[in-house]
């Protein structure tokens, strides 16, 4: 498979999906093009409404629909979603309505547009909600699975996508499972986690450190929200050093979501690789370099953490 | 005479709205007297719903966006027979369906979570939508509070509503009332961020908009009719209300926008619903053992 968008996965799939599920529905906000539900709303022009420049009202018009049991993808750019929190909060997350929020254009990996155009605080906010889960996929074959099983899911789920594309980081036969992660590559010295856009990233550090004598185990956490705590704590107890990477401040994201749940029952050693301060305007690699999330930045931090 | 049966509702559901704030300590009478009066007409003159089967796919919506007012929603809830009347003064208590704000998963027959102000008109619009992609002939109806359409959300949702889903789908199951109450917490609205021109406002939005008393259950009941008629478009009304209604200390005082009667506080207040004078209340109660039950009870509270 070549490398894909995760948005552009996830348009796919919405297309296969939509003409088997009549409950699908997609929702706007002016941004169709860039969330991909573009050629959903080609082909199903009666189950997709978009609904302007005001993602407030996209959620709750959601959420209704849900509470009809209507299936409605709520798409926007992770920002511009999770910024309308409270709406989120109220309407989808306690209300308990069924819609799936999906934030595409995650991270410092959008390049150009800048900050105010990237979703790096976006998993912090939602991980502090009950009932909506949040899943992370890494490449096109995950996506896929992963929306095909957020139909599926009962309740309200948050998908955030990637506006680069992806390069192909899962077996062929992997299976996707809402609260697993996956063994991506097996080792003893440190437990590299890596969710989306810098998981492949991972694996090329990994191969890395190999050469210099540092066995790392690199899992995908897809799902951010409920965390694979069998896996994470079975790594952990193996390595004894864990280390976070992904697009997203390292305050409150996957790093922090590890981070407590080890702390609370068997306290380890955790790096979190992430974004620090606000994003910038600039090329994708080029910022990845700057925040450590590039293969060399990632080997780099694990020697130092490992004191090798 | 189905206006005089309403109207008796009405009086016995303001009773027991003061007597559950009163309980709980703490809670919202103004608005909450002020809206009693439309969700009357609409839960016994209107609504085609079944409180056996709160699930029922077809049902009628409310979504009571103003969520404070939420008192007088369990009050018209219980006589329905969503839940029983005994359980309405576990108002606010731990442990009850009755949350200070409503609670869709903890109650059967709420809505949606509202309360937070300005969320519940978008909800609306997409109950109204998807129950038209259901071609289902039930309705939904939103109440907002006059303060509460200071929030940004509403007027997204207002700018959408008269377009979303045309054609084959136009929300003309859709009918919002505005509790026009003029009060908010801290003040009268036009004091705190005066929302007219309100009727205006929402006919350059593209909405036909309905002006009556909202105390008037003729006149709502009337609007609704005509709401009901209107094709093609959802409809708005403004229900012009006394805020604190039916009680004379607690009328047109933002004070009692969110403060609970004490027990001795809610007997008067009671009386006065009632349309007793103090000096015959004595009498009175001897006649009407629901009454007497009540302020026996509420006078246990006070000394408490």
């Amino acid at each position: 498979m070549p490398a894909k968008a995760s948005r552009a996965a996830f348009g796919e799939a919405l297309l296969e999906l939509g003409a088997r599920d009549e409950r699908i529905v997609t929702l706007d906000a002016d941004l169709s093009k860039s969330t991909m539900t573009v050629n959903f709303a080609k082909k199903y022009p009666g189950r997709a409404f978009n609904l302007g420049i005001a993602e407030s009202n996209m959620i709750g018009v959601g959420a209704g629909l849900a509470l009809t049991g209507r299936i409605p993808f709520a798409c926007s750019f992770a920002c511009f979603v999770a910024g309308r929190f409270e709406t989120i909060r109220i309407s989808v997350a306690y209300t308990n309505a069924n819609v799936k929020i999906v934030g595409t254009h995650s991270g410092i990996a959008i390049g150009e547009d800048g900050y105010s155009q990237m979703g790096v605080e976006d998993i912090a906010c939602i991980r502090a909600l009950p009932n909506i889960g949040i899943i992370q996929p890494a490449d096109e074959l995950e996506t896929k699975q992963v929306i095909a099983y957020a139909v599926e899911h009962a309740g309200p789920l948050y998908l955030r996508l990637t506006r680069q594309n992806l390069e192909p980081v899962c077996p062929p036969d992997y299976r996707f499972q809402y609260g697993r992660w996956l063994l991506l590559r097996p080792g003893h010295h440190v437990t590299l986690i890596g969710s989306g856009g810098p998981l492949f990233n991972c694996l090329e550090a990994a191969k890395r450190l190999e050469a210099d004598g540092i066995s790392a185990e690199v899992i995908n956490a897809a799902c951010i929200k409920p965390l694979d705590e069998e896996l994470l704590l079975r790594s952990a107890g193996k390595t004894g050093h864990v280390v976070t990477v992904e697009d997203h401040s390292i305050a409150g994201g996957l790093g922090g979501a590890v981070a407590e749940a080890l702390a609370e029952v068997m306290p380890t050693p955790v790096k979190r690789l992430g974004v620090q301060g606000f994003g910038e305007s600039g090329d994708a690699k080029g910022l990845y370099t700057k925040h450590g999330l590039d293969p060399a930045g990632i080997a780099g931090s694990v020697r130092k953490f490992l004191n090798r | 005479m189905a206006e005089v049966r309403l109207e008796s509702i009405a009086r016995e559901c303001r009773v027991q709205i003061l007597r559950m704030l009163a309980h709980a300590g703490s809670g919202h009478p103004g608005g909450s007297l002020s809206v009693i009066d439309i969700l009357v007409t609409l839960f016994f003159g209107r609504l085609r719903h079944d409180p056996k089967r709160p699930d029922w796919a077809d049902r009628d919506r409310v979504v009571l966006s103003k969520g404070h007012a939420v008192p007088a929603l369990y009050t018209v809830m219980a006589r329905s027979g969503y839940f029983p009347e005994t359980q309405l003064i576990t108002l606010r208590k731990l442990g009850s369906p009755l949350q200070g704000h409503p609670d869709r998963t903890a109650l059967p027959g709420i809505e949606a979570a509202t309360g937070s102000l300005g969320q519940g008109l978008s909800i609306s619009l997409g109950l109204a939508l998807g129950l038209k992609l259901a071609s289902s002939a039930a309705r939904v109806y939103c109440i907002l509070g006059d303060g509460e359409i200071q929030e940004g959300q509403v007027w997204e949702a207002a700018m959408s509503a008269p377009k979303l889903g045309q054609p084959d789908h136009a929300l003309d199951n859709l009918v919002v009332i505005l509790d026009e109450n003029q009060i908010q917490l801290d003040n009268f609205v036009k004091k705190v961020l005066d929302i007219e021109p309100v009727i205006a406002k929402w006919q350059a939005f593209g909405w036909p908009v309905i002006e009556i008393d909202g105390h008037d259950i003729g006149q709502i009941e009337k609007a609704l009719d005509q709401a009901e008629a209107t094709k093609g478009k959802p409809t708005f009304v403004v229900a012009h209300t006394v805020k604190g209604k039916g009680v004379s200390f607690m009328e047109n005082d933002p004070e009692w926008h969110g403060k609970a009667p004490k027990p001795a506080e809610a007997i008067t207040a009671i009386r006065e619903v009632l349309g007793v004078t103090a000096n015959a209340w004595e009498n009175y109660l001897k006649t009407d053992t629901a009454a007497r039950a009540i302020v026996d009870e509420l006078t246990a509270l006070e000394k408490k």
